[in-house]
């Protein structure tokens, strides 16, 4: 007689009515495959863990994003936010989507030319651009967004030094009912401090204002916040066309839109609370539409969208290390993937599956990471199918800011895969080695030898 | 020798109540089939052989499962003061 299948014998205590920290019990989906590549067939050929890009999954969503504004308002131009994601073939899929580029410092800058975009198409936000950074900036025709005074005090020195009109804009921040309130980057709205930067660019022939640049903060979810910070933009270039008759080549609303992670603390899950791109378009192009602007003087509309683009086409997959019971008796998994490769778990409760169940059940359980390390907890409290050791999971929506908040800690940072349209699979960045890490120390003479 | 308390009811679908908390708890089929071992008095080596009889798993795996799946019952107060 054929033996029966043993499966791992599971209790769990059934609490009743409202659900507890470890969520809804609800049924556990795996996930076997990428864009029809399977996971396990990833792991075992490069390695584990390993982030993946769905390449499908970012032409689908910038499509979708592009045509909630377009549809709305005929002048749109998205910057790829590097710093959301640089990994070059990341950008470079955004660039041949038409997306320009939105750089926040020397090295990004050096990046995105490097990728191949032209200077005008840069967009340079922050507050730390050398005198080096300006000089370049203003020599390639890149739009320079001011961040504060003293910056606005070197362009006005360097840009005759160069010979060129500088392209500028002015950051903005403002309130627009969101709290916090961003008021540390760029000049503040409402104490009239933008108004007084614009009156010192204005009569400098040296510069020439072609926009208004606001960011009013990140996993921002409600879109009226927007309306409030175009009308607040529109009203400013309605009055630069009042007192100068210069008409504002464009107005830029930044980043900010949520994706559909859900935020830690949050009763509902994100996907059913986030925003959709035709939630925020409607907000940002009626505002527009209905500003005083003249119409022949509309302004185009730039849009640095980054975590609402690119987190759900981004993956990472790893193995089961360990299970370990913790005092209080909660089941531990103890994963290969750390928050030295997931930053992002810092702020989310990432959904993470197994790549395959064996058994329905799931229990109670805290997940680690492999680091030596406290804080290395990757979901606190989760309803968890019971693993093994060498088993595969998935993490979902991590395409945003982990490819570059990534930390060199205690082991190496994994390759990033990306599966290209025909389901082909390419590394887009290698693991680092011992040799990589080697290679940037460096050993002062006496220290060479030693005895023990 | 381990003893699961006495007045603990289990249903056929694995639903088991603990009268003296008011707590209930979920088994799995495997979870039953020990668990009903268990009340009836038998060994853990008696569960054992029935267990590898019937069932296709390695010795050494299923001593972790049920050495864990005890811990639990220990951790949810269901098993009688363990004398040694
Ligand atoms: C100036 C600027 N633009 C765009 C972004 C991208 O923001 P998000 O990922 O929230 O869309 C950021 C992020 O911090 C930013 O600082």
């Amino acid at each position: 007689m054929e033996k029966l299948k043993f499966e791992r014998p599971v209790i769990n205590r059934i609490s009743a009515g409202v659900p507890d920290k470890f969520g809804m019990g609800t049924s556990i989906q795996p996930i076997s495959h990428i864009d029809d590549v399977a996971v396990q067939d990833l792991l075992e050929k490069y390695g584990s863990p390993l982030f993946v890009i769905s390449e499908k999954t970012i032409r689908k969503t910038y499509k979708e994003a592009l045509s909630a504004f377009k549809t709305r308002y005929p002048k749109v131009q998205f910057a790829w936010s590097y710093k959301t994601n640089y990994i070059n073939a990341v950008c470079k899929v955004f660039h041949q989507e038409g997306s320009w580029a939105e750089v926040v410092s020397g090295f990004e800058y050096a990046k995105a030319i490097a990728n191949g975009v032209p200077g005008n198409k840069i967009i340079f936000n922050g507050p730390d651009k050398s005198r080096e950074d300006l000089k370049l900036a203003i020599e390639n025709g890149t739009l320079i967004h001011i961040d504060h005074f003293d910056e606005l005090y070197d362009i006005m020195a360097i840009a005759p030094t160069v010979g060129k009109v500088a392209k500028v804009a002015i950051r903005i921040n403002m309130d627009t009912g969101i709290y916090p309130q961003w008021d540390r980057f760029g000049f503040n709205f409402e104490n009239g401090e933008a108004w007084s930067a614009i009156n010192k660019i204005m009569p400098d022939e040296n510069m020439e204002l072609l926009g208004l640049h606001t960011h009013i903060g990140t996993y921002i979810t409600t879109p009226v916040a927007y309306s409030v910070a175009t009308s607040k933009l529109a009203a400013l270039a309605v009055r630069i066309e009042l007192k100068y008759k210069h008409n504002i080549k464009y107005i830029d609303l930044g980043g900010g839109f949520a994706s559909k992670n859900t935020l830690k603390g949050a009763y509902l899950p994100g996907s059913d609370t986030c925003p959709s791109f035709d939630d925020y378009a409607e907000a940002i192009t009626s505002a527009l539409n209905n500003s005083d602007i003249q119409y022949e003087h509309m302004p185009t509309l730039f849009l640095e969208t980054g975590r609402a683009l690119i987190d759900d086409a981004g993956y990472i997959l790893g193995t089961v290390l360990a299970n370990k019971r913790l005092v209080d008796g909660r089941r531990s998994l103890i994963i290969d993937i750390g928050v030295n490769n997931l930053f992002t778990s810092f702020w989310y409760e990432h959904h993470i599956v197994p790549s395959r169940i064996k058994q329905r059940d799931t229990e109670d359980t805290t997940i680690y990471g492999p680091l030596c390390m406290n804080i290395d907890v990757i979901r606190a409290a989760v309803q968890f199918p019971v693993l093994e050791k060498g088993d595969q999971v998935v993490i979902k929506r991590v395409g945003a800011y982990n490819m570059t908040q990534w930390m060199q800690f205690i082991t190496y940072r994994p390759k990033v895969v990306m599966i290209d349209l025909q389901g082909n699979t390419h590394v887009i960045r290698e693991n680092e080695t011992h040799e990589t890490m080697n290679s940037m120390d460096r050993i002062p003479g006496y220290l060479l030898d030693f005895k023990l | 020798m381990i003893k699961i308390k006495k007045d603990i009811a289990v249903s056929e679908t694995g639903f088991l109540f603990d009268p003296n908390t008011g707590e209930s708890f979920n088994l799995n089929k495997t979870g039953q089939i020990i668990f009903k071992q268990l009340a009836e008095g038998k060994s853990q080596s008696d569960i054992l052989k029935s267990v590898l009889e019937n069932y296709d798993i390695e010795d050494h795996v299923f001593h972790r499962y049920l050495d864990e799946f005890l811990m639990m019952l220990r951790q949810f107060n269901l098993i009688e003061k363990e004398e040694d």
